[in-house]
């Protein structure tokens, strides 16, 4: 297939004419590939697609998401997912196969206000989403910083194999739980680290498509490193710094899921 | 609609001082409305205008909701203070229609099944009003509509054209209007050139019904490159057409 040039693109615009197969965000008029949405175009070995810039959360299978319950049924517990669609989390999913709404108070397990780790199970057209917990890493969250960003900003805050976010996790000493849906838990130990993460979050993105990101959020990092008690990050001792990068490195790539 | 004045000089220039073909001046901003998930200002001559767009978001009340595609709602609004005399903000009839007309515009080119049982919320608020603000609030809505992400055909452009003075003009003011002979806004795909919206106040002959929707399809041409330089702008800054992603 040819290669193309990756172009910025609006709804509407042209991408590519002739006879290549559409993958996201574009739709095929006649002999051509059109844009849906504004984003980057991209012509792989699979065809065409546009990585957009912009948007809600749309929920797909195997999504891992962070989500809050928001109420419960005598069966199931309802998950807000940061969607038009409101997730379920089906009471067996934790209690097992011999749930019994009689028996059994799902507001032990979770309350409302609860937030969660969650996998989409399944999802389609007709049917709201359906969540389970029942996987590594997945399930309550006791504690953390809470925020949220665009959902379209998550892949470039993970960055290739993880690199930006463990950049930010090595810098801050954080643990960042990162859901598609655009939910973002920050835990750490200390309050400082805890915000220059928040920080670096944040500038990810509102510069998410500006070129040299990587290098900016560095130069951040260690500007507030100099000028904040981070310092004593950095004066930690060499081998007590690898200990905890290892950790770090080991459980980002668990709870990344992408 | 009697005139009671020349509303065109003997050179042709019109009481704004423009000529036939040209538009007013076109300013557009792309983000504004930092809580909603797509918006945009339009400044169109002295027209005002913000539309914020909400959504794909769950539908209230539930039972509006479609099995198959997504809910469309529309809003415009002209605020107390938008004209010279104070106008009651309860909507009125004619905000009722252009609301709907607005709706009907947009939603051609919104690929809606998309995001079934969900709604999408366009609020279309006129700061200050000045003749053709259903065409001005089509244009950034539909702005509005792609900064908030969600698939789309194409962009929707509008513009008015009409008869003053028994001639066919570009982009009629309100004093035109009011005092004109005929004023027709056309909403036009500019890709896939189609119309989604034709009105006409007024009468024209068949020739000047020709010339004038000629006339309005140009000038959406022209607004829809201020459209789209508007969208380039906020995403991808003066370097538009070249990469220089990391990802």
């Amino acid at each position: 297939m040819q290669e193309i040039k990756r172009k910025y693109v609006i709804p509407g615009d042209k991408i590519i004419e002739g006879n290549f197969r559409p993958l996201m965000n574009v739709m095929k008029t006649g002999n051509s590939v059109v844009a849906t949405r504004i984003g980057i175009a991209e012509a792989g070995r699979d065809g065409i697609k546009v990585i957009p810039l912009s948007g809600v959360y749309i929920p797909r299978v195997n999504d891992i998401v962070i989500g809050k319950i928001t109420d419960h049924s005598s069966l199931s517990w309802e998950v807000d997912i940061n969607s038009c669609f409101s997730a379920h989390l089906p009471a067996q999913d934790i209690f097992g196969r011999d749930f019994s709404p009689a028996r059994d108070d799902m507001n032990r397990q979770l309350a409302t206000g609860d937030l969660i780790t969650a996998r989409i199970v399944a999802f389609d057209r007709t049917r709201d989403p359906m969540l389970t917990v029942q996987d590594k890493d997945l399930g309550k969250i006791p504690r953390g910083e809470l925020l949220k960003i665009s959902a379209t900003r998550v892949p470039r805050l993970i960055g290739k194999r993880g690199s930006m976010i463990q950049t930010i996790e090595q810098a801050t000493q954080t643990r960042i739980m990162i859901g598609q849906n655009g939910i973002i838990v920050v835990t750490g130990k200390r309050l400082d680290g805890i915000q220059l993460a928040i920080r670096a979050i944040k500038m990810v993105e509102e510069e998410a498509h500006m070129s040299n990101l990587t290098q900016r959020i560095k130069t951040l990092l260690n500007v507030s490193d100099g000028s904040q008690t981070d310092i004593q990050v950095n004066q930690l001792p060499e081998n007590q710094k690898d200990s905890n990068l290892k950790v770090e490195e080991s459980e980002s790539e668990m709870e990344i899921g992408q | 609609m009697t005139q009671t004045r020349n509303l065109i000089d003997e050179k042709g220039i019109r009481t704004d001082g423009r000529t036939g073909d040209e538009l007013r001046k076109i300013k557009i901003e792309v983000g504004v409305v930092k809580n909603a998930d797509g918006s945009a200002y339009i400044e169109f001559g002295n027209n005002k205008i913000i539309v914020a767009v909400y959504g794909p978001r769950e539908v209230h009340p539930k039972h509006m909701a479609l099995p198959d595609r997504c809910v469309l709602r529309c809003r415009y609004h002209m605020s107390p203070f938008s004209t010279d005399t104070r106008k009651n903000p309860a909507p009125s009839r004619r905000e009722v229609e252009i609301s709907k007309v607005i709706r009907e515009a947009l939603e051609p080119a919104l690929m809606l099944e998309d995001y079934p049982r969900a709604a999408i919320d366009v609020f279309v608020e006129v700061l200050q009003a000045d003749g053709g603000s259903r065409c001005a609030g089509i244009t950034a809505a539909s702005v509005a509509l792609a900064d908030a992400g969600i698939n789309m055909r194409d962009i929707v452009t509008a513009c008015a054209a009409g008869k003053v003075d028994e001639r066919i003009v570009l982009d009629i003011n309100d004093t035109e209007d009011k005092e004109g002979g005929a004023d027709m806004p056309v909403a036009y795909l500019p890709h896939l050139n189609q119309i989604t919206l034709l009105q006409l106040d007024g009468s024209l002959s068949s020739e000047q019904f020709n010339e004038c929707l000629d006339k309005a399809l140009n000038g959406c041409k022209s607004i829809y490159e201020i459209q789209r330089l508007a969208l380039m702008k906020k995403y991808f800054g003066s370097e538009s057409e070249e990469i220089r992603e990391e990802q």
